[in-house]
């Protein structure tokens, strides 16, 4: 008798919770990046566009949702990403912030869209802090992060050799984490580091700090910036003959963006860590293609543009789960962590309790022009690091959503 | 860290040269303009970059090198300077500097948008030409080629145009026509048609100093955008419109970033400006400006 009573009541509760839910399939999705700067290429229009790609690919749009993509620039600058982002949540009712590039403003993001119980997709930004001390219950980290970062090229630097130091650091949030977590790589696998300089974003002009890290004789010259710092940067190390003088460059963030916009003479070689590249299998290039197209520049997705569809994806998924209501951020992830991850350009993963999405990182180095088959035909795969080694594990977490 | 390195200071001094020799040609061009013309011209960043993608475009759609491109593009660019200013500078010409400042400033926003939007912001590759690659070990530091030939070229030409303003007739003429415009045509001079071509001579000249660069940076649409404001600071600590003083400026403050880049990192993108509002409260037309 109990038992009856107790499955009429939950069956009285679902249908009218669905009823109550049912009004509510209105989703308005943020794309919050640099859409003018260093990052604009690597984030920017691309993301919006992989944004779009998402909703129309999730196919709720035909099930009866509204969904509706609108885009911001954040310049690059906390005071102004955190600004958008409250008046995206406050005023103009936005569900979900997807991308954000550049960890300074990341991080301030996090903060707010915690605050206003959002949902939060990172996709651009570095900082591994994002799910470590700065965790929260409404923040996904997608695409990469400076502990792959450093894992993935610090260590097979090192391994091949490279023991020795020194950092050329972007100096905010991400460069400082890149090169903390960077650091405890090399520390750990017997190498050191013999010094760093921390350089002001956006600098078009590296000769001076090439020159210091050249005088250190480090074997290494670790770049931890992003960009179009990292660009200026490898080329003019090129002139200044670093590289053919004995020293390694160690780009520990490039984006295909970045190998392009240096051609395969100067970029040849680099060893690099990314999630995505577009000719990885044949889903990748089939994304890649109907991309492309649509990009006013023709360029192909970067692993960011990737992170930003796919996280997206995964989103849509767990809203139909929910069957709507996507304004109560928090339990929105809740469901999208509880639900395994399955997209065309990361395969299957997990969401972790920390925020953290977990799938393979891989090692890439840069083709030479001549094994270069085509037009962005760029890397070869030297390693996969597998999905368990990729991000901090679990037990050395600082989130305090880790129950130990 | 305070263990001051000689060699390392004197890499870091001749760096700095190497820099300041791009402050110089930029804030020339600049001084030229307001000099001469009265212009505030905040579009020469965004025309510096074009000088760089008519670089690019030469070598990639002509097939036509650096050295082509080191004498076509300036004139190019220079030409399309005069556009501007026959369409658009010729109707604000004697409003007050206000108007020409935001008139050139949207122009600089149009044409980054424009690049922007058709070649993204990471930019396109540009080699150094083969005869300029490779360097010399001098011992303190490795100077690359092309880097002593930027020095070099950019002295050649802030002094070609120091004297062609200061000591030809051409330059006399011009330096009067700034004076007294009626008087000057009075004499049967044609003015508008000197201040047309003085505007195309200081676009042609950071047309010039983008082609210089372009090796170097990347040919990226906010190239300019990043080198402006610093070179409106020397054009400032200079004094505004002081041809002699823009070049020598230009030099000097290359030389401070660069030492800061070595005692300071973090501070070097600031420490021109911070010089700026010392030299203003200390004397506020600039180094070497004559009161007005």
């Amino acid at each position: 008798m109990l038992r009856t009573r107790s499955i009429l009541m939950f069956s009285v509760a679902m249908a009218l919770s669905t009823a109550a839910f049912a009004q509510d399939k209105t989703v308005k999705v943020g794309n919050l990046s640099d859409q003018s700067g260093l990052y604009s290429d690597l984030g920017g229009p691309g993301s919006t566009l992989a944004a779009q790609m998402a909703v129309e690919d999730s196919g709720l749009v035909a099930k009866g949702w509204k969904i509706d993509v609108i885009s911001g620039d954040h310049q690059n600058k906390p005071d102004v990403g955190t600004n958008i982002a409250r008046q995206w949540l406050d005023v103009d009712k936005v569900d979900v912030i997807v991308d954000v590039p550049s960890s300074g403003v990341a991080l301030a993001v996090n903060t707010v869209v915690r605050e206003k119980n959002g949902v939060f997709l990172n996709s651009g930004a570095a900082a591994s802090d994002l799910t470590n001390s700065q965790c929260s219950p409404n923040t996904v980290h997608w695409t990469y992060d400076t502990y792959l970062l450093a894992n993935g090229t610090g260590k097979a630097v090192v391994k091949a050799g490279g023991d020795s130091w020194f950092f050329l650091t972007a100096d905010y949030a991400f460069g400082a984490a890149l090169e903390r977590d960077t650091t405890a790589v090399i520390n750990a696998n017997g190498g050191k580091v013999l010094g760093a300089v921390r350089h002001p974003l956006n600098t078009s002009d590296f000769s001076s700090f090439l020159l210091q890290a050249q005088s250190s004789k480090a074997k290494v010259i670790g770049l931890a910036n992003a960009g179009g710092d990292t660009t200026n940067a490898i080329k003019q190390a090129a002139e200044f003959g670093i590289v053919s003088g004995g020293q390694k460059l160690a780009a520990l963030l490039l984006f295909i963006t970045d190998v392009h916009s240096l051609g395969l003479n100067v970029a040849q070689g680099l060893v690099f860590t990314e999630t995505f590249y577009w000719d990885m299998n044949d889903q990748t290039r089939a994304f890649s293609k109907r991309f492309s197209e649509r990009m006013k520049t023709k360029a192909p997705p970067s692993m960011v543009h990737a992170g930003v569809y796919a996280s997206l994806i995964h989103y849509f998924k767990a809203l139909e789960a929910l069957g709507g209501n996507p304004h109560d951020g928090a339990k929105v992830v809740a469901k999208m962590k509880e639900m395994p991850t399955d997209d065309p350009l990361f395969g299957k993963g997990v969401i972790r309790i920390d925020g953290r999405k977990i799938h393979p990182g891989y090692l890439f180095e840069v083709k030479k022009p001549s094994e270069s088959k085509g037009p962005w035909d760029y890397y070869k795969l030297i390693a996969t690091i597998p999905a368990e080694e990729a991000f901090t594990p679990l037990s050395q977490s600082t989130c305090p959503l880790v129950k130990k | 860290m305070l263990g001051i390195n000689t060699q390392a200071l004197f890499g870091q001094l001749l760096l700095g040269l190497i820099n300041g020799s791009f402050y110089a040609l930029l804030s020339l061009g600049l001084a030229v303009i307001f000099g001469m013309l009265n212009i505030i011209n905040f579009a020469h960043g965004a025309l510096f970059m074009m000088g760089a993608f008519c670089a690019y475009f030469l070598l990639t759609w002509f097939d036509l090198n650096y050295w082509w491109a080191l004498v076509l593009a300036p004139l190019i660019i220079g030409a399309f300077g005069i556009v501007i200013q026959h369409t658009l500078l010729r109707r604000i010409a004697g409003l007050d500097h206000l108007y020409s400042l935001l008139l050139t400033f949207g122009l600089a926003l149009i044409i980054q948008g424009v690049f922007l939007n058709y070649y993204g912001s990471s930019g396109l590759p540009y080699a150094i030409p083969t005869a300029l690659q490779g360097g010399t070990n001098l011992g303190f530091m490795f100077l690359p080629n092309y880097r002593a030939w930027v020095v070099v070229v950019s002295l050649v030409v802030c002094l070609a145009t120091w004297f062609l303003i200061e000591r030809t007739r051409f330059g006399s003429y011009l330096r009067a026509a700034t004076e007294n415009p009626q008087l000057v045509s009075a004499f049967g001079i044609n003015v508008p048609l000197m201040i047309t071509l003085t505007y195309g001579l200081g676009v042609g000249l950071a047309a010039l100093a983008g082609v210089l660069a372009a090796p170097i940076n990347q040919v990226r649409p906010l190239m300019g955008a990043d080198f402006i404001i610093v070179v409106f600071a020397v054009v400032v600590i200079g004094g505004m419109g002081s041809i002699l003083g823009s070049i020598v400026t230009g030099f000097a403050l290359g030389i401070i970033e660069g030492l800061t880049k070595y005692f300071y990192p973090e501070a070097s993108n600031t420490v021109v400006f911070l010089l700026m509002v010392l030299v203003l409260l200390v004397k506020p037309t600039g180094l070497t400006g004559k009161a007005a």
